[in-house]
């Protein structure tokens, strides 16, 4: 039986490593998706648009059937709900991200030249407080002494990103701008949402620091 | 004697039994069940198992020590002796006094050698009491130790959070069925231990080379009293240790376990204790512990080991007490309930 047992643990384990790299790919698409948007790529963007929704759904049954597997066979319940927490917090990351570009698909924020940079800035940062929250909930998972570090790097990058949200806003506002108020509203709307995907890596980032010390022997 | 009378007279032994059951076996199982990570029925089992293997085989070393303190050589005294410890134990409780079973077993056989004019050892006394205060200690320094060890080993191997539950939830059940063996080893003696001068069961030759001794089969009925014990009462206080009294993760419960037994395995292993001597080493003395001030040296020991400077001087005042306070008490009762049984009863307890 603890054979068995041990064998759903190594198949849960790959499980969890493969949602994991859906959420850095989903991550990674985002990023592509911006810069498509804004070099004007508007059947590239399209394309990404139908890549991180499949993307989107891939970590949704991934996340039930992980949740499934942890509640059915494996994990101390002390860890269990912990895991749990986060593997569903993470998904927020895809959802927000896949979010932002459904919008964007359909509502084509018209984005002045002068601040496209900006927005892919935005977007780069993001991908990296991606990619620095998935070392955060890896190092949770295998090597706790680490999860500190990718935690720092999740708050650089989001307060990266949140200077140059105020930038956008400040050029967008600012008494140099001719656009409409309209138009300017619009804008401020796709720079907050895209803030928002490290926003949530912030968030997590959080929660796991608490479940870090919770895990400390 | 008839089985009636013989049954009659052990019933105070099995009552002491049956109380171990319900209070101890929540020291070994206590936090992996009430965590749930173990099911209780689960528990239960493995612990009554190996309880009862711990009793019936490696029981008799710390029984003999109580017998040199004081070997009671009537049925009815024995009665008396193990009756009066389960009143103490039972209304120290009651009280919320801190109390063991172990101090109050000895202070009845000492009540027992006052109201029959033997004399108590003074060496064997000192060796008893000296094993109470060396009991939590050893338990603080394997937890301690233990702690280090694995703490450092974790950080070095990074093992996955899977994988460690698994390996700590395997960990408990291995160490919980070796806790429960040398609980069933060292507590026996608690249970049946004043018995067995008096105790009327004939050797039973099984086959050529195994001897069922009539100790052993005292120590049978004792150890299948604590698994009833087990069984009926002990979920209730797994469930209060497992969410309550002693907050533990589950790698630190599983340390505290590993400690506590080895301090009560050392306090009753035949082997070790003969190994020490051929090697020259002073032995440890064969004497029943209370695995619960086993458990709370343990528990201190992993909170200095983490680096808290705030020991729990309430607790280690208590414990103290209860070395001086119980085996008094239950030795002044006793002494009383051996009169009236004497006088009033017309039972004969002592020879």
């Amino acid at each position: 039986m603890s054979i068995n047992i041990f064998g759903k643990s190594k198949d849960l384990i790959g499980n969890i490593n493969v949602y994991l790299q859906t959420i850095q790919t989903s991550g990674l698409v985002f990023y592509e998706a911006i810069k498509e948007y804004m070099d004007g790529q508007n059947d590239f963007f399209a394309d990404r648009v139908v890549e991180i929704k499949k993307i989107e759904h891939e970590a949704d049954s991934l996340r039930r059937d992980i949740k499934h597997k942890l509640y059915k066979y494996l994990l101390i319940p002390e860890s269990r709900g912990d895991v749990l927490a986060l593997l569903e917090t993470l998904d927020d990351v895809v959802d927000v991200s896949y979010n932002t570009l459904l919008s964007i698909s359909i509502e084509k924020p018209e984005i002045p030249d002068s601040i496209k940079d900006d927005f892919v800035k935005m977007a780069k940062y993001s991908v990296k407080s991606t990619e620095a929250l998935i070392g955060a909930c890896e190092a949770y998972l295998t090597d706790l002494s680490n999860v500190n570090d990718f935690i720092n790097k999740v708050f650089f990058f989001e307060t990266e990103i949140d200077r140059i949200e105020e930038r956008i806003k400040r050029t967008v506002f600012g008494p140099d701008s001719s656009m409409k108020f309209s138009r300017k509203v619009h804008i401020r709307y796709f720079a907050e949402k895209i803030a928002l995907i490290s926003d949530t890596a912030e968030n997590i980032c959080d929660r796991l620091s608490v479940f870090v010390i919770k895990r400390e022997v | 004697m008839n089985t009636a009378t013989i049954l009659f007279f052990l019933s105070s032994g099995l009552f002491l039994g049956w109380s171990l059951g319900a209070n101890d076996a929540a020291n070994i199982f206590g936090t992996a069940v009430g965590s749930r990570m173990i099911k209780f029925t689960s528990a239960a089992i493995i612990c009554s198992i190996f309880v009862i293997i711990g009793a019936v085989f490696s029981g008799s070393g710390a029984a003999h020590t109580l017998g040199k303190l004081g070997a009671i050589n009537t049925l009815g005294g024995a009665f008396t002796v193990a009756f009066t410890s389960a009143v103490t134990v039972f209304s120290m409780t009651k009280l919320s006094l801190p109390v063991s079973t172990s101090q109050a077993i000895v202070g009845g056989i000492i009540g027992w050698n006052l109201f029959s004019g033997k004399t108590t050892e003074p060496t064997v006394f000192s060796k008893i009491v000296g094993t109470w205060i060396l009991c939590p200690i050893l338990a603080f320094v394997f937890s301690f130790i233990i702690y280090l060890i694995t703490r450092n080993i974790l950080k070095k191997v990074k093992i996955h959070l899977l994988k460690l539950d698994f390996y700590t939830r395997l960990g408990l059940v291995i160490v919980g069925a070796f806790g429960s063996y040398s609980l069933g080893a060292n507590n026996i003696a608690n249970v049946m231990g004043v018995f067995v001068p008096s105790a009327p069961f004939k050797d039973i030759q099984l086959g050529h080379f195994f001897m069922f001794s009539g100790t052993q089969q005292l120590f049978l009925l004792g150890g299948l009293a604590i698994a009833v014990g087990i069984f009926t009462y002990s979920k209730k206080v797994m469930m209060t240790v497992g969410s309550g009294i002693f907050k533990l993760s589950p790698i630190t419960a599983l340390i505290v376990i590993l400690s506590s037994s080895l301090v009560l395995f050392l306090f009753a292993s035949k082997g070790l204790h003969n190994w020490f001597v051929s090697v020259g080493i002073p032995p440890i003395p064969l004497v029943p512990v209370s695995s619960s001030q086993a458990v709370v040296g343990a528990v201190i020991g992993i909170g200095l080991a983490k680096g808290g400077r705030n020991v729990n001087y309430k607790m280690l005042f208590k414990i103290s007490a209860g070395w001086v306070a119980t085996p008094v008490i239950a030795a002044i009762i006793c002494f009383i309930a051996l009169y009236i049984m004497q006088n009033v009863f017309q039972i004969l307890v002592f020879i």
